[in-house]
């Protein structure tokens, strides 16, 4: 895994927002989201990204997508179109896409917008086969399909530009139980097949843990942790990983009386 | 063990389509229950039947007896009388629940002027304990804070506190803690671990979160397609899981000690089908590798090994 190639070297990377004034005349707020974060990630590994709400890791993924600019430091991607080969899939798969458009439209609207060539129609049927739909699903709208199925569509079109990165933020948060195991046996199965590196941001760290070789924990916009996912788990070194993975409740943890 | 509550037959209708099928379960005086379930499973529509908040235009049939009355019989009066006093319901999003434009002191002290006949500075007082007892920091602040101004962990131990300020027999909490960080997620569970001992209180937990069940509960109901498939105490539920579709979602929980093999979970086919649309007979059987023709009859709740589960091809035998 060391010895891959670096995608993304982000160095000493700091993002700050205004907060709006609470009174006329008083002086503007700043939080720091991002506070002096450095990490590389490698080419075909799979990256846990986690931290509670308020820890910067959705800042940091707005970056690492160009979708937001550090106000110091630097992002380096290594590969060609940072637009076309880093992409993200969301949470709510409802409210990312277009109730109005039919499926085959969302999928392909990447590969309009950056005007890629080839043969569209085909990679409609490609793009349904590789994330598990049915072929037919591209006239149809996606209120038609599940929750599940939603997420597969979103992942489709993430798919579309063929990327390298594929980002997913809280991918599984918004999926029932027992279709959660489906999605991430097939976010498992790209990242396989199409040679992908996988960047997973989860409060769930049972998926952290099972999905990632690598994690970063993030606690008020800095990493205060950083190694192996599976030396983490075992013995995780800061205080606030030891927090976080003394809060998870398990199946094996029972309360004391119950047997 | 005396029983706090006892639910019979339960039957709530949306739209002419019966979400809740026929639920039945008791509740031992001073237990914690997990009723488990997902999306479409009915959980939160028996949660809201019990305590007489189902939305306008939907009802409930059977019987919820509470120290000997049906709660489905009492007439809103005599509810209100009961809600918020004998029994207390909390919510999942805190923000939707408690009054936006009211002081949180004043939200916390209204059940003890409503129920217990404080006058109003003696129910802020005392509002302004139970704010401290949920360790809300600051408690006489906040007494004069609006909902927004506090934390989303915040709110939520304000809403337990009003919960629990005439301390009740019977705690409803649906979903407490799904919207919060997972540090305060178990501050919050701890939380109503105590309070429910302090009060000797009993607690219905309504989730989709199994682990949280097994770190909280004693007992577990598992619902799906609007029935309880099977129910029974932690450990026979949990380690001993005998309906196909728990034994199903067990598995579909990555382990957090160890790898699995390849990185593949054993998924559940399928999706939850929508309202209406769960298959006659048993509900899961359009998703269970187990599923024959026998399962278009719907199995009844029936004891098999050490707990009740409804299975025509329970898990672990032959049948």
């Amino acid at each position: 895994m060391r010895q891959s190639e670096p995608l993304f070297h982000v160095e000493h990377v700091s993002r700050r927002y205004r907060l709006p004034r609470t009174r006329l005349l008083a002086p503007p707020r700043l939080i720091t989201a991002v506070d002096d974060v450095s990490f590389v990630l490698y080419r075909g590994e799979t990256l846990g990204l986690v931290g509670e709400s308020g820890s910067g890791k959705t800042t940091l993924i707005k970056l690492l997508l160009g979708l937001e600019r550090p106000d110091g430091g630097r992002i380096t991607y290594s590969g060609q179109s940072l637009t076309r080969e880093v992409q993200v899939v969301f949470q709510d798969p409802a409210s990312a896409l277009d109730p109005r458009m039919r499926v085959a439209d969302i999928v392909l609207e990447p590969v309009r917008v950056m005007r890629l060539p080839g043969d569209r129609r085909a990679r409609v049927e490609e793009l349904l086969d590789a994330v598990g739909l049915p072929r037919d699903s591209a006239h149809r709208y996606p209120h038609e399909f599940s929750g599940g199925q939603r997420q597969r569509i979103a992942i489709a079109r993430a798919l579309a530009p063929r990327p390298r990165v594929l980002i997913g933020d809280e991918p599984v948060s918004a999926l029932d139980v027992s279709v959660r195991a489906q999605i991430l046996n097939l976010l498992e199965d790209l990242r396989v097949g199409y040679d992908l590196t996988l960047v997973l941001v989860s409060h769930d760290l049972s998926v952290v843990r099972h999905m990632t070789d690598r994690v970063l924990v993030m606690s008020r916009g800095r990493i205060v942790e950083e190694g192996p996912t599976r030396e983490i788990f075992r013995t995780p070194w800061h205080d606030y990983t030891r927090l976080l993975l003394d809060s998870i409740p398990t199946l094996k943890n029972r309360r004391a009386a119950s047997t | 063990m005396a029983e706090a509550l006892r639910v019979e037959d339960l039957r709530v209708r949306v739209g002419g389509v019966e979400a809740v099928r026929g639920v039945s379960f008791e509740l031992e005086a001073g237990s914690r229950t997990g009723l488990i379930g997902e999306s479409g499973s009915g959980k939160t529509l028996t949660a809201l039947a019990l305590m007489g908040l189902l939305p306008e235009g939907l009802s409930a049939t059977g019987g919820v007896l509470y120290a000997g009355r049906d709660l489905l019989a009492l007439s809103d009066d005599e509810l209100c009388e009961l809600r918020g006093d004998r029994l207390a319901m909390v919510f999942q999003e805190p923000m939707t629940a408690l009054n936006p434009v009211m002081r949180i002191g004043d939200q916390v002290a209204e059940p003890l002027t409503v129920h217990r006949g404080l006058r109003h500075r003696q129910a802020l007082a005392a509002a302004t304990e139970l704010l401290d007892r949920v360790r809300i920091p600051d408690p006489a602040e906040k007494m004069r804070s609006y909902p927004h101004q506090l934390s989303g962990g915040q709110r939520q131990r304000a809403m337990i506190a009003m919960a629990m300020a005439c301390s009740p027999d019977l705690l409803v909490a649906d979903e407490p803690t799904t919207a919060l960080d997972v540090t305060v997620q178990a501050q919050i569970l701890r939380l109503l671990d105590e309070l429910v001992d302090e009060h000797g209180a009993t607690m219905l937990l309504i989730t989709h979160d199994l682990p949280v069940v097994a770190s909280t509960c004693d007992r577990v109901l598992v619902m799906y397609g609007g029935r309880i498939v099977e129910t029974g105490s932690v450990g026979e539920v949990f380690d001993r899981p005998r309906h196909p579709y728990t034994q199903a979602l067990l598995d579909a929980i990555p382990p957090l000690d160890r790898e699995v093999e390849g990185r593949h979970l054993r998924a559940i086919p399928g999706a939850v089908p929508g309202l209406g649309q769960f298959p006659p007979g048993c509900p899961f059987r359009n998703r269970c590798p187990k599923a024959d023709q026998r399962c278009a009859e719907m199995p009844p709740l029936a004891v098999v090994g050490d707990h009740p589960t409804a299975c025509w091809h329970p898990v672990g035998s032959d049948r």
